[in-house]
């Protein structure tokens, strides 16, 4: 039988975004309807004035810039859209916001006034698909390099088209700078990365010093732009799966979950219990896997190795518990739509049941080298500090916002899976700084051990790992072979792929950095459409410069770890 | 000799202990992007522990090391970096590729990634996998210390062919014309 049910219909309308929409011009912003959330059209010329109102209005109070992506339409007559997502952390609301636009007139307004935000993304914006924004300061290519041509996501865009950049075209950072006449050093420029250890390989900061105080700095990324969201549209809808495991490849897991489940939203396919339950034990396991990666390499920075060694212990461990699952250690490629690869080993809980009683030890112990040591908080308490109004208005989630004291978190403000029966806690720390984002985290440990106990108490779900769907799944081996039918779907399957109904869907989940979204547009072909992720890094990482101007030079380094940027999902 | 010098000595030739000096003694320079960098932080960490195959010595300057570790992706951005990196590294010098992306691009053939990082610099072994298993990655450092072996036996025999061939022209010099 089909699980492919006819589209849900009707999100009815919200009686405070009409009360907005009734203050602007009639025909200047039409709602859609029909979607997964409240979506309007809006006329580019009120722009400016309708998020002014959403952002101030106590009613709507849309203080979090989540995403802009842009979409290609060449066949209409406004050939390009560009998309916004909008979330209230008080009301926990969600308004996408829609801006079409003709291919001969692609200026758009600056909205860095209303979010910071917006200062990456609109620069991402332009580098993919060329669109302008009046009054950006610094409106340049971001994630292509200087020698690009031509917007890459754009669909007139061969794929595999390349520029060969050399080295007399790298960009040089140009700073206006007050006179120093009354310092007490000569002012230094320095260049750090992106082959620098401290740099985590792929990022470049360009600062200008003074004695030991970084006076301005720049950060250069697109070191690792790996095109995924060109390489979504060029791949069938199960193949996209393995690019999303490389996005952020120290918990591959939880983006093979956040992927599949957008576009199970989409097809409407119920998962089984099993894959729902193993799902979130693995996710919570990767979760915890990313956190030791990230505080290991901040100690690292910090000069502290022996926790770096402790805390890849436990990691390994896990690496044997996906080893068992699915036979690959790192990029996992789990998942599948519908369910997961295979059916889970027989040692599985038991396994489980080894971990959740050995890691505490691993964590305990880096916490009592570290959280009373002089060195440790000498270097990280007050560094790169943040406010949670600010962490906001930058578009910040995950851990490094809640260290921030806003407790946001995707499992408890928007749950999904069978994450609102479980008993768990959002740890929030105020303090905002390393030391905090750090700490922060070795509590996340904690409550993911919690949780995954809870489930393994509750025992395996029985029953099929992947939907009974022959549209979406893969039929057994043994019916393959042995049933005329079977192996019809199983050709069908393979050569042609997944038909996802048309539409779109954003659909989110807690990734270990923060909000990992997908906003997937299907045509109805085997291929998606364009897949955008919103990758809760790309925020974050664009604070950088704001956080360390002003602190010393060796903060900046320390500061980096903490944030936690994983290069193959802030460039993806 | 035994007799004379006790057990605790080994005589051998100057060329032996420099070829063995040398092939269990890599300073690789870890040029980590991406994902494989995580494996080779798995390699180097205490569980794989590749200290016991001598390559544990990490430098991030390419001014002390002697093996290039590609680890990740090479994308057209930093293509002239990795060439500056290689350039500035002293000889002898080696230069492993981990990783599909590192080896061919890996099923990125796309607008901004390059297709193997042999379009800009010299690659000596290709260790495949994406990620490469850090026994596969143990495995690739193993093949280039046979490599390396090989190579300086090569060089050596080429030059004492050299040599003896000047040497013969040099007595045919010397010798008396009729």
């Amino acid at each position: 039988m089909s699980t492919l049910a006819p589209p849900q219909v009707k999100t009815t309308a919200l009686p405070e975004l009409e009360a907005v929409r009734a203050k602007f011009p009639a025909g200047s912003i039409l709602p859609q309807e029909g979607l997964d959330q409240p979506v309007w059209i809006v006329s580019r010329d009120v722009l400016f004035e309708v998020c002014r109102e959403l952002k101030e209005n106590p009613q709507t109070q849309f203080d979090m810039m989540l995403d802009l992506c842009g979409v290609d339409f060449p066949d209409r007559e406004e050939r390009f859209e560009a998309i916004y997502h909008l979330y209230s952390i008080q009301r926990g609301a969600r308004l996408r916001l829609k801006v079409p636009l003709r291919e001969d007139d692609l200026v758009l307004p600056s909205m860095l006034k209303h979010w910071k935000a917006l200062d990456w993304f609109e620069r991402e914006a332009y580098d993919m698909f060329g669109f302008r924004f009046d009054g950006h300061p610094n409106l340049r290519r971001i994630l292509t390099h200087e020698a690009f041509q031509g917007h890459p996501l754009r669909k007139d865009y061969d794929a595999a088209k390349r520029w060969i950049l050399t080295e007399d075209k790298i960009y040089q950072p140009h700073f206006d700078l007050p006179d120093n006449s009354d310092d007490m050093f000569e002012r230094m420029t320095i260049n750090i990365g992106p082959t620098h250890p401290a740099m985590h390989g792929t990022f470049r900061l360009m600062a200008v010093l003074d004695g030991e105080t970084i006076v301005a700095s720049d950060v250069e990324i697109g070191y690792l732009h790996r095109c995924f969201e060109k390489m979504s549209e060029t791949h069938t809808w199960q193949h996209v799966i393995p690019y999303t495991d490389r996005l952020n490849y120290c918990s591959a897991f939880i983006n093979n979950v956040g992927y599949c489940k957008t576009v199970e939203k989409m097809l409407k396919v119920e998962v089984p219990p099993k894959a729902v339950w193993a799902r979130m034990i693995l996710s919570e396991f990767s979760r915890i896997m990313d956190h030791c990666v990230c505080n290991g390499t901040t100690l690292v920075d910090a000069g502290g190795l022996t926790s770096f060694w402790y805390l890849f212990q436990p990691r390994e461990e896990i690496y044997g518990l996906l080893e068992s699952v699915c036979g690959a250690r790192l990029t996992v490629s789990a998942c599948r739509i519908g369910g997961l690869i295979q059916d889970l080993p027989p040692d599985f809980e038991a396994r489980c049941r080894r971990l959740v009683d050995m890691i505490p030890q691993y964590v305990q112990d880096v916490e009592t080298l570290v959280n009373k040591n002089r060195i440790w908080i000498d270097r990280s308490v007050g560094v790169a500090a943040i406010s949670g109004e600010d962490a906001v208005n930058w578009g910040w989630t995950g851990p490094c916002l809640r260290a921030s004291g806003v407790g946001y978190d995707v499992r408890r403000a928007h749950p999904y899976d069978l994450y609102d029966t479980l008993d768990f806690e959002v740890p929030v720390l105020y303090g905002g700084d390393v030391y905090d984002r750090f700490r922060i985290r070795m509590l996340e440990i904690r409550e993911s051990l919690k949780m995954i106990k809870q489930l393994l108490d509750r025992g395996m779900p029985s029953g099929p790992w992947i939907v009974d769907d022959p549209h979406v799944a893969l039929p057994s081996k043994e019916a393959c072979y042995n049933q005329m039918e079977a192996m019809i779907y199983h050709f069908k399957l393979i050569m042609d792929g997944i038909h996802v109904p048309e539409g779109e869907v954003y659909n989110m989940v807690e990734g270990a950095n923060g909000e990992l979204g997908f906003y997937t547009i299907s045509d109805g072909t085997s291929k998606p459409y364009r897949n955008h992720c919103r990758a809760p890094c790309f925020p974050i990482f664009s604070t950088f410069p704001n956080l360390i101007n002003g602190g010393s030079i060796s903060d900046a380094i320390v500061s980096l770890g903490g944030l936690n940027i994983v290069a193959g999902e802030l460039e993806r | 000799m035994n007799n004379m010098i006790g057990e605790s000595w080994v005589t051998t030739t100057f060329d032996t202990l420099e070829d063995w000096s040398t092939r269990n003694s890599f300073w690789p320079f870890p040029f980590g992007t991406a994902c494989c960098a995580i494996e080779f932080m798995s390699t180097v960490s205490s569980h794989y522990d590749v200290s016991r195959f001598g390559s544990e010595v990490v430098r991030f300057s390419p001014r002390q090391s002697d093996v290039l570790l590609v680890a990740g992706t090479i994308n057209d951005k930093m293509a002239p970096v990795l060439k500056k990196i290689y350039d500035q590294m002293p000889d002898p010098k080696w230069v492993i590729s981990m990783g599909a992306c590192a080896c061919s691009g890996g099923f990125y053939r796309a607008y901004h990634v390059m297709q193997g990082i042999d379009e800009v610099i010299p690659v000596d072994v290709y260790v495949p996998g994406c990620p490469p298993t850090p026994e596969g990655l143990i495995y690739g450092i193993l093949q280039l210390k046979e490599k390396v072996i090989r190579e300086r036996e090569r060089f050596r025999k080429q030059n004492r062919e050299s040599k003896d061939q000047e040497k013969t022209q040099s007595v045919n010099a010397g010798a008396p014309t009729s």
